[in-house]
């Protein structure tokens, strides 16, 4: 199929960027979006001009890296997917394809499609961790979880920290993506001896890095590619509270 | 260069970790902060040293290439994570887990090294749980496990598909919390360039920060890589795209030797290629084995839709050929199965290279949610990548390169030839001989990296405490600076025609048909004329845009693919000279009858450990006798 691609180029953080028109002749439904970008750049480089510079790795929807603003959507119009994975066939032969990098104040643009997250490992190193030091755990099974509390805690656990809730969301607001690690742990009694610090600590840093606050629009569980829950920003409303 | 010596304590071999740990030097608390440790890379080893060398007091700085440390390519492991617990009363032991991983190796790992990472298994699953990963739990709250391919225990701990996921983000907290208390300073988009020694140590790295393209120098006392495996060598493969061996093959330019680098794990069940242009091949878990039936038509070229094959015309050939294992043969075993049905004209869908993992049986068995909950999420990702629901039809599923059982020769210690340096997880080679079993590679990035790393590398460190802190000013930074720069300007000064990309898919292709899951002499010696032509052809057509001084992805991709040129014509010689079968190694001229591995102990029961003797000289050969005092040499049989 024939695709026109609009994609946001910048060369650096501080130069203006713009949008750029390229055409795409022989785009295959079974590529991979992140394929079809990797065929945009083998022309790219080929004809000697700077290809697109995206961030991705595992390909596999697992690693987080890659994301980007297609059709107006974190990671395209297809739910519950990361780029990586979105496959072409949800694309038609003539469409045009809007490419953007997330847009958030704490998220500078580096280059093209790639944001600096690193605001997003600054939260983490903040609280998000429980406090033992290798070789002072007791066995394992001597910590006894109700499976429900377990399989809750997974469920929040499976963040991959990509970044889609802070670009969709109109406040740039890093709720979702800070009560999912205060969500895992609260559920969890290994998580509870530190609970009051943790969240203070992690709130504490998401507003200090520019994050905006939870107006409870639920774009952010709209666009999460790991379906995580807005209901975890209430644990995380819950477990604030209960910390002073 | 001298003869290896790989440190292996005496006495009886359950007794050999903690007599070691008893003797070996410590480093006084005061003077761990003195000290300083390069970790490259933040997988389940890297993360997990960096954390507790960090604990123990030591300045560590870590490198990773991603844009955060929570990206390192162990988050991809899915399967699970084993420990010889024995939760389920099943008759497991570090002993039995120690020898189905001897066994599973085909006798080509060293006995010592692998009994010690069955030993710290059962703390790893300790640790993980204590740092909040939420693994998989029964009823009444206890760790819930499962089995995995190649044993007959129930040993593996898991979150559901997601366990390198789960455990890595669990390493990542807590470097996350030494990153707070300072111990550890991360560095992350940077990639490491080349290793720098100094008086015959490795003092330092030359690394490239991938955001602004400048060269920085660091230095420590001591280095260590955790730098993963070289899957990505056949360009499609399970791995991250970016995953590469370049660090590894520079440490091994400086001497460190490369142990048994033909030894590459094909994993069974991937999802198959579906277009010319894919970049990967994604890997659905092995642990789908225990539920889902593997089978192909019984009548050549029967394309009929496989629900509409009637049971008595399906071959489950794995339960016919490997009756006490079935479905759950070792990788190794069940890869070879499936090329040999497709080869043989029996394999479906399109291209016909590919087989059924059926999920009928076990659904109608245990019902759909049941099934959901335990694949859920690899089902979906089936089904997102190739359209077809597997709760409705079979998966189709081929091999595809995905572990390097191969890397860095170490000692006892994990530390490498050249003093100093220590590997750890996949980029060693000692723990899984020519073959891995399933969920173990987990275990042994998270032993290695939490608890054997940091009482082997005191051992060393001792002795270091007179040395101040390294200047970087030093002429050895200097060279190794201008060595590494020069390199990249010449990467860029080609100008060429043809992209990074394209040579690395062709040198895939290269080792995918000569050097993959089936190899003989033949074939190799033409992979190695091929490799050489093509390498001529890099070096005078390729093409990278712009500079080295910003941020360039072709930049360095071309690095890499440079290095892994290099690195196949090793790799190739390597599976060439082992004239045998063993595990993963299938050679060909050298099979039983009926077409099983057969393996040559008289002559090759060795540790192929190669030395780097310059741009134009042939590898040197240096051979770690594998000695088996507590288990025999057996024909491995799963039939």
């Amino acid at each position: 199929m024939k695709l026109t691609l609009k994609i946001w180029r910048q060369k650096n953080a501080t130069s203006k960027g713009a949008f750029m028109t390229y055409k795409m002749d022989d785009v295959a439904p079974e590529m991979s979006f992140l394929e079809m970008l990797d065929a945009l750049n083998k022309k790219l480089v080929e004809g000697s001009n700077e290809p697109v510079a995206f961030d991705h790795d595992c390909r596999e929807g697992i690693c987080g890296s890659c994301g980007m603003y297609i059709n107006g959507h974190p990671h395209g119009p297809v739910p519950a997917v990361t780029t990586c994975l979105l496959s072409m066939r949800y694309f038609k032969d003539g469409d045009t394809v809007w490419i953007e990098p997330w847009r958030a104040k704490p998220f500078p643009v580096i280059k093209d499609l790639i944001v600096d997250r690193s605001a997003f490992d600054k939260i983490q190193s903040a609280g998000g961790f429980i406090s033992i030091n290798t070789g002072a755990a007791p066995e394992a099974n001597s910590i006894v979880v109700p499976r429900k509390d377990s399989d809750n805690a997974f469920d929040s656990a499976v963040c991959i920290g990509c970044g889609a809730c802070v670009a969709a969301c109109k406040n740039a607001s890093a709720m979702l993506f800070v009560s999912a690690k205060i969500s895992q742990f609260a559920l969890l009694p290994q998580g509870r001896v530190e609970a009051k610090e943790r969240v203070r600590a992690m709130v504490d840093k998401m507003d200090e890095l520019g994050f905006g606050n939870c107006s409870n629009t639920g774009a952010c569980e709209a666009e999460c590619p790991k379906q995580i829950k807005i209901t975890n920003i209430a644990r995380l409303n819950r477990e604030f509270y209960k910390a002073f | 260069m001298g003869t290896l010596n790989s440190k292996i304590p005496d006495g009886p071999l359950s007794q050999k970790w903690t007599k070691y740990k008893a003797s070996v030097k410590l480093v006084n608390p005061a003077n761990k902060k003195k000290l300083e440790i390069i970790v490259i890379g933040t997988g389940l080893s890297g993360a997990g040293a960096a954390s507790a060398l960090g604990e123990l007091g030591y300045s560590v700085k870590n490198f990773c290439y991603q844009d955060s440390p929570r990206r390192a390519h162990s988050v991809a492991a899915q399967g699970g994570i084993n420990a010889a617990k024995n939760y389920q009363n099943d008759g497991d032991s570090i002993y039995r887990l120690f020898y189905d991983m001897i066994k599973g190796g085909d006798y080509r790992a060293r006995e010592a090294n692998v009994y010690r990472a069955a030993e710290v298994s059962n703390q790893v699953i300790d640790h993980y749980t204590a740092l909040g990963v939420p693994f998989a739990r029964d009823y009444g709250g206890t760790l819930d496990t499962r089995s995995f391919g190649g044993v007959q225990v129930s040993r593996t701990f898991y979150a559901k598909g997601q366990t390198g996921q789960q455990c890595l983000l669990g390493c990542y907290s807590s470097l996350n919390r030494q990153i707070k208390k300072g111990s550890v300073v991360m560095y992350p988009r940077r990639e490491m360039l080349d290793l720098v020694i100094i008086d015959g140590k490795a003092r330092g790295i030359i690394a490239r920060n991938l955001i602004t393209g400048e060269i920085e120098r660091h230095s420590a006392h001591a280095v260590v890589l955790a730098t993963g495996g070289y899957g990505t060598i056949y360009y499609m493969s399970t791995l991250a795209v970016n995953s590469n061996a370049s660090a590894a093959w520079k440490a091994h330019k400086k001497g460190a030797f490369f142990a048994n680098p033909s030894f590459l794990q094909i994993h069974p069940t991937c999802v198959p290629q579906l277009n010319q242009f894919q970049s990967k091949l994604t890997l659905m878990s092995e642990s789908l084995r225990n539920d889902g039936r593997i089978w192909v038509p019984k009548v050549k070229g029967d394309k009929r839709p496989s629900n509409s094959i009637p049971e008595d015309e399906r071959d489950y050939y794995l339960e016919r050929r490997y009756p006490a294992f079935g479905n759950l043969v070792p990788r190794d075993v069940a890869s070879r199965a499936a090329k040999e049905r497709c080869d043989a004209g029996y394999g479906v869908g399109e291209t016909g290279l590919a087989v059924n993992l059926d999920f009928r049986d076990s659904i109608k068995k245990q019902g759909k949610k049941a099934i959901e909950n335990k694949y859920g999420n690899l089902f979906d990702m089936y089904k997102t990548i190739t359209g077809i629901d597997p709760y409705e039809e079979p998966m189709m599923i081929y091999p595809a390169g995905h572990y390097t059982m191969g890397g860095l020769w170490v000692n006892y210690e994990l530390m490498t030839t050249v003093k100093g340096l220590y590997a750890i997880g996949e980029s060693n080679f000692s723990d899984h001989g020519a073959n891995r079993l399933g969920a173990s590679s987990l275990m042994q990035a998270a032993g290695d990296g939490y608890f054997i790393l940091p009482n082997t590398i005191s051992n060393y460190l001792a002795d270091e405490i007179r040395v101040a802190k390294i200047s970087t000013d030093r002429p050895e930074f200097e060279e190794t600076e201008k060595a590494a720069t020069w390199r990249l300007e010449k990467l860029i000064s080609i100008n060429g025609k043809q992209t990074a990309s394209s040579f690395h898919k062709r040198l895939g292709k290269i080792m995918w048909d000569y050097c993959g899951m089936i190899r003989n002499e033949e074939g190799l010696k033409k992979a190695l004329t091929l490799i050489s032509d093509l390498k001529t052809e890099f070096w005078s057509d390729l093409k990278v845009t712009g500079t080295i001084k910003e941020m360039n992805p072709e930049l360095e991709k071309a690095g890499r693919v440079a290095d892994y040129i290099e690195f196949a014509s090793l790799l190739v010689t390597d599976a060439l000279e082992r004239r045998e079968s063993c595990g993963a190694h299938f050679r060909e001229e050298f099979q039983t009858p009926d077409g099983e591995a057969q393996r040559n102990d008289e002559e090759f029961a060795y540790v192929a450990a190669w030395e780097y003797a310059g741009e134009d000289n042939p590898h040197i050969l240096h051979k770690e006798e594998l000695k088996f005092e507590e288990v025999e040499m057996k024909v491995r049989s799963y039939k």
